[in-house]
């Protein structure tokens, strides 16, 4: 009895330190999620007051797609953020990877999708590959590199669409492409998709746990884990019964767009690599202290390039969502895209000095500017009232960031 | 008349023992450098250093601004190559060419700006570059046990946890923890370059503990300081270096503060240095 009662007191202690752990790490500069989920409920709940439209399925659906774009362009950026570096081409590389796929998919070249698609993630990547190349090797700040990948880049893209006589604009024909976007997993899949995700990520946090557990570490009680995977049966469920309801006004609409499968996959390669490997742990650590990393024998400019490549390949992939969304790659892709993109990450939670960020991160961030900018049209704001309200989101994100930041600086 | 207390023939190769004469208890010689010479063009920035360093001792090798002691350092922790001399380890003649080749040999140095990353958490600092991994996944549970294994052994009990940031935590802690990541993968020498500066008094304390902790388990360990106080409280030899040449070493009960600061301003050709030593 007494043993009993000995352990409850252990395990009490045990969960009062981890407890203490995550306010200490909250404290530190890490404020996590909890601010900018509540800051997108706010405006969720706003937007819905003002219209009911906002909550329906279709128009939840149509954000979610909207918020892809954002989402992955800002999950490319990330893996640049975390070094303190930043790719302002971005926007411009992925419409390129996706001009390359538009173009060889077309009529005058018949490639099939298995191949033009691969093809321009490549691109792509050889792009980001030579950025960053070129920023390590000659020692230039990525800020001007990329800058001059702004102008260079949207040139090449102008001649090749423009050359391609269509005036100006290339449509997507093939339909694995268009498809991308524009059709659904039908409810059965969405629901074993979902299910599928669920079960996995569930199962790698009940393991994390329980070993921490079973290794004597500090670890949460068994609630707390029990609670998070609740709460993610409950996210999912919703996000199931959004997708699977019938959105269509005429024929039946029904089902997840393929995008957020492709949102899911990046989201969880990106994580795995930044906090499984060596290659993730490799990035924070130059983020943080380049010199500190060198020293115990990190080879820099090698993880530094292969951030770059990570960079390209993410654009690739942005770039194919992108062009499926509008149906064609035109010769005037928005300029806006990448400074949304990094808004994105920056809104999410990731440090514009590197070292902290998450890929999550991004999704939470593309999910507040597709907000914004969904919300704002269903009632009817002006587009300068859009851009306003975006600034001001930045600006308290960045704030935030900038303040949490001086919270971390250590007391010496 | 000479002013090193316990002369050492620079002609003598190191036979790997040599007698403490203070303590009488015999205790092996790790690391002998031999006629060590660096120079920068014409400057000569060290010039025919002999230095034995005998392991489970404390060496702190003192000396005012651009005496040479970094320049020292670094050719013991593989940065620089010497221009000559010989460096023996372990009775052994051995060349390094890169921090790497040191750190194998068991070498570990701790920079007076620590080398820390304030993002990662304590675990992850002790293991940047080390990282244990399983099914090519990171092993956190390991690396998180051995953490706290070495953290413990080394009596540092004043962290929290070792998932905390390395960015939260006190001047005396982060040296703690850049000391306990320096023995952590089995060195045989720790090199720290002014580790009490701009520590306050207790945490000051704490790390002199540490230090005089880390002898006591055989390692042997090298203190770059100026601050005299914390030398002659932590220090078994002393090694007194003038203008990049290395004038005077012996116990250190052979010195006491006048007479170090009179060696480290003047070169300390004085005879009451030597009389002091008799």
């Amino acid at each position: 009895m007494s043993d009993n009662s000995e352990t409850a007191v252990v395990a009490r202690a045990s969960a009062d330190g981890a407890l203490r752990g995550q306010l200490k790490r909250l404290r530190q500069g890490d404020k996590g999620l909890l601010p900018i989920l509540l800051g997108l409920i706010v405006l969720v709940i706003y937007f819905e007051i003002r219209n009911s439209v906002f909550l329906s399925s279709g128009n939840l659906t149509n954000l979610f797609v909207q918020a892809t774009i954002f989402i992955l362009l800002a999950m490319a950026e990330i893996w640049l953020l975390l070094l303190g570096e930043i790719d302002l081409s971005v926007g411009f590389v992925s419409a390129l990877g996706a001009t390359t796929a538009v173009i060889l998919l077309d009529n005058q070249f018949h490639w099939p999708w298995f191949a033009a698609l691969p093809l321009a993630i490549l691109v792509t990547t050889a792009i980001g590959t030579l950025q960053g190349f070129i920023i390590i090797k000659l020692r230039l700040p990525s800020f001007i590199v990329t800058l001059a990948g702004l102008l260079g880049w949207e040139g090449v893209l102008i001649f090749f669409v423009d050359r391609q006589g269509t005036g100006g604009t290339i449509p997507v024909q093939e339909k694995v492409l268009y498809d991308l976007v524009n059709a659904n997993l039908s409810p059965v899949w969405t629901w074993i998709f979902v299910l599928a995700c669920l079960a996995v990520l569930i199962y790698l946090i009940v393991r994390r746990d329980q070993s921490r557990r079973t290794s004597g570490l500090d670890s949460v009680p068994h609630f707390v884990t029990i609670a998070k995977a609740v709460a993610l049966i409950i996210a999912g469920v919703v996000l199931v019964l959004i997708f699977n309801r019938n959105r269509g006004t005429f024929t039946v609409l029904e089902g997840m767009p393929y995008a957020i499968p492709v949102d899911i996959a990046m989201l969880a390669a990106g994580s795995f690599i930044l906090t499984r490997t060596r290659v993730g742990r490799y990035i924070y650590a130059i983020g943080g202290n380049a010199e500190a990393a060198r020293r115990a024998g990190v080879n820099v400019n090698r993880y530094r390039l292969l951030a770059f490549v990570f960079t390209g390949f993410t654009a690739g992939v942005a770039g194919l969502i992108y062009a499926s969304r509008l149906g064609g790659i035109s010769d005037n892709v928005d300029s806006n895209l990448v400074l949304l993109a990094v808004a994105s990450a920056v809104i999410g939670g990731t440090s514009l000095f590197g070292g902290r960020g998450k890929m999550i991160h991004a999704v939470i961030g593309g999910l507040v500017i597709a907000t914004i900018y969904n919300g704002m049209a269903l009632i009817n704001m002006s587009a300068a009232t859009q851009y306003i309200a975006t600034a001001l989101v930045l600006l308290v994100a960045v704030a935030m960031d900038a303040v949490a930041r001086r919270g971390s600086t250590p007391s010496r | 008349m000479t002013t090193t207390p316990e002369s050492t023939s620079p002609l003598t190769p190191p036979n790997g023992v040599s007698v403490s004469a203070d303590s009488g208890v015999a205790s092996s010689t790790l690391l002998s450098l031999r006629g060590i010479t660096k120079s920068f063009g014409a400057v000569e920035a060290l010039k025919h250093v002999d230095l034995d360093i005998p392991a489970g001792q404390v060496t702190a090798l003192i000396g005012d601004n651009g005496a040479g002691k970094s320049t020292l350092i670094k050719a013991i922790a593989g940065i620089y190559a010497p221009t000559s001399g010989d460096i023996f380890w372990e009775g052994r003649k051995v060349t390094m060419h890169t921090p790497r080749d040191a750190e194998n040999l068991g070498i570990a140095t701790v920079y007076q700006d620590l080398a820390l990353c304030d993002n990662l958490d304590i675990v992850q600092n002790m293991y940047l570059g080390h990282e244990e991994s399983r099914h090519f996944t990171l092993d956190e549970i390991k690396m998180e046990l051995n953490t706290k294994r070495v953290l413990s052994e080394l009596s540092v009990s004043t962290v929290q946890s070792v998932r905390q940031l390395v960015g939260s935590l006190s001047g005396g802690q982060r040296q703690a923890i850049a000391v306990a990541r320096a023995v952590m993968h089995e060195s045989k020498l720790v090199i720290m370059d002014e580790p009490t500066a701009a520590l306050g008094v207790s945490q000051t304390a704490q790390v002199i503990d540490l230090i005089k902790r880390l002898a006591s388990r055989g390692i042997a360990v090298l203190v770059i300081s100026h601050n005299l106080v914390d030398v002659f409280e932590v220090a078994d030899r002393i090694a007194v270096m003038y203008l990049g040449t290395l004038v005077s070493s012996g116990p250190a009960a052979n010195y006491d503060t006048s007479s170090a600061v009179e060696i480290i301003t003047t070169g300390g050709s004085r005879s009451d240095v030597a009389a002091s030593v008799n």
